[in-house]
């Protein structure tokens, strides 16, 4: 008999860790940047976003996987939207009980989440040819790479462009009695792109590997 | 007349798909290499956006928003089903952009072989949703409100990947320090891009 791999084998967990770093949805995949950029503002329409995509992606990976056999591969888009759109529209309606404030702040990108490339993406290169536990992990891999890289930038823009971190006052009033003074740009969209260009210069600058060749 | 060209303006420079709300980003740095790619993709992207966004203006204002059935039987006048605007959009985007293709394939070959593989890619580009989602929240009186809205969009994305590929073209000959190569250099002439385009704000006619 054939051995089981355990659940939580080396290969299974590189599934979650390499998203995170070497093979980033966003700074390596470029995938999911329309998001990533019009959310970060503040940190916490960030982090809710980014279990909003958890959620979506894990399921829709897990259930596109399950049916990988039955979809004819014309009309395997229209199946996918389809599925993706049914759980964004759970999503949405469960932000608007509980997190009412929250969701009017993303107000149209919790339904782009359906066009987001980084669902698209990886149901195509991953879900389709893969069986639902490992789906389900690569699912939240890359939902917490897409994560990391929010939270990095959501952090510095409330934080040099608000002077608050969650909403908390972080920076002290005799800062600001001395001259000190919020940088208005950084709330601004151009910033958000800016933000995302340095990360990718630190990452690259650190791995080799990933730099492009001329 | 004078509220429409204002809307088409607005909708090109104010309120621009990629600078001011980044939809369409993955395609517009994916593709943004060459000029002539580009602006197959952005003429596909305004042919799209000018018909789906009156078609879900139809679809909202008929059949979705609050009371809108009562056209059939005022006996349907409080049924709200607005909570399925997301499926019904991405439906008709997606039955749309199928339409379109057989139709181009029919009548014009060769626009259709110049376009290729990006007519399908259009159904999950994030601008085609973002247009209609923001028109559903802008809640606008007529149609040819909504069609100018939509034709303007697409214009102004069309108007900033041929920009972006423009520059990107010069980049290759410039030294860029070998992290920042490709990608990151793209980010930071978008971003300094969409500062540029900060100066637009406000503009009222």
């Amino acid at each position: 008999m054939k051995n089981i791999e355990p659940l939580f084998s080396k290969n299974n967990l590189k599934l979650i860790t390499n998203p995170i770093s070497k093979d980033n949805p966003i700074t390596v995949q470029v995938i999911g940047i329309c998001s990533a950029l019009a959310v970060t503002a503040q940190i916490k329409p960030a982090v809710i976003m980014t279990f909003s995509v958890m959620f979506v992606l894990a399921l829709s990976n897990v259930i596109i996987s399950f049916l990988r056999k039955t979809i004819p591969s014309r009309i395997r888009i229209i199946v996918q939207l389809t599925v993706v759109a049914s759980l964004v529209i759970i999503v949405n309606e469960l932000l608007k009980a509980y997190f009412f404030d929250v969701s009017k702040q993303l107000s149209v990108f919790v339904g782009l989440i359906i066009t987001n490339c980084i669902i698209m993406g990886r149901l195509e290169a991953f879900a389709l040819t893969n069986k639902p536990w490992l789906a389900f992990l690569d699912g939240i891999g890359n939902s917490l790479g897409y994560g990391v890289l929010l939270i990095i930038v959501s952090f510095f823009r409330e934080l040099l462009g608000s002077g608050t971190i969650w909403g908390f006052q972080v920076i002290p009033e005799c800062f600001y009695n001395l001259g000190y003074e919020n940088n208005g740009l950084m709330i601004l969209p151009p910033m958000a792109l800016i933000t995302i260009g340095i990360i990718i210069w630190i990452q690259r600058s650190k791995n080799k590997n990933l730099i492009e060749e001329k | 007349m004078e509220n429409l060209f204002n809307i088409f303006v607005k909708s090109i420079f104010v309120d621009n798909l990629v600078f001011s709300t980044f939809l369409g980003m993955c395609s517009y740095l994916a593709v943004s290499k060459t000029v002539k790619t580009s602006t197959g993709l952005g003429i596909a992207v305004v042919f799209v956006l000018t018909i789906t966004v009156p078609v879900n203006y139809l679809l909202e204002n008929y059949i979705l928003k609050q009371g809108a059935l009562s056209w059939l039987n005022s006996s349907f006048a409080d049924v709200d089903l607005s909570f399925l605007s997301f499926i019904m959009f991405i439906a008709v985007i997606a039955s749309m952009v199928q339409l379109v293709e057989m139709i181009i394939e029919k009548y014009s070959p060769t626009l259709y072989s110049q376009l290729g593989i990006f007519l399908p890619l259009i159904a999950v580009n994030c601008a085609i949703l973002g247009g209609s989602l923001f028109m559903q929240q802008k809640q606008f009186n007529t149609i040819g409100e909504a069609t100018v809205y939509g034709f303007g969009s697409g214009i102004g994305w069309l108007f900033a990947i041929i920009t972006l590929a423009a520059i990107r073209e010069k980049l290759t000959y410039s030294n860029v320090p070998a992290p920042l190569r490709g990608l990151g250099i793209t980010f930071i002439v978008t971003g300094l891009m969409a500062m540029a385009f900060m100066g637009f704000m406000g503009i009222k006619l």
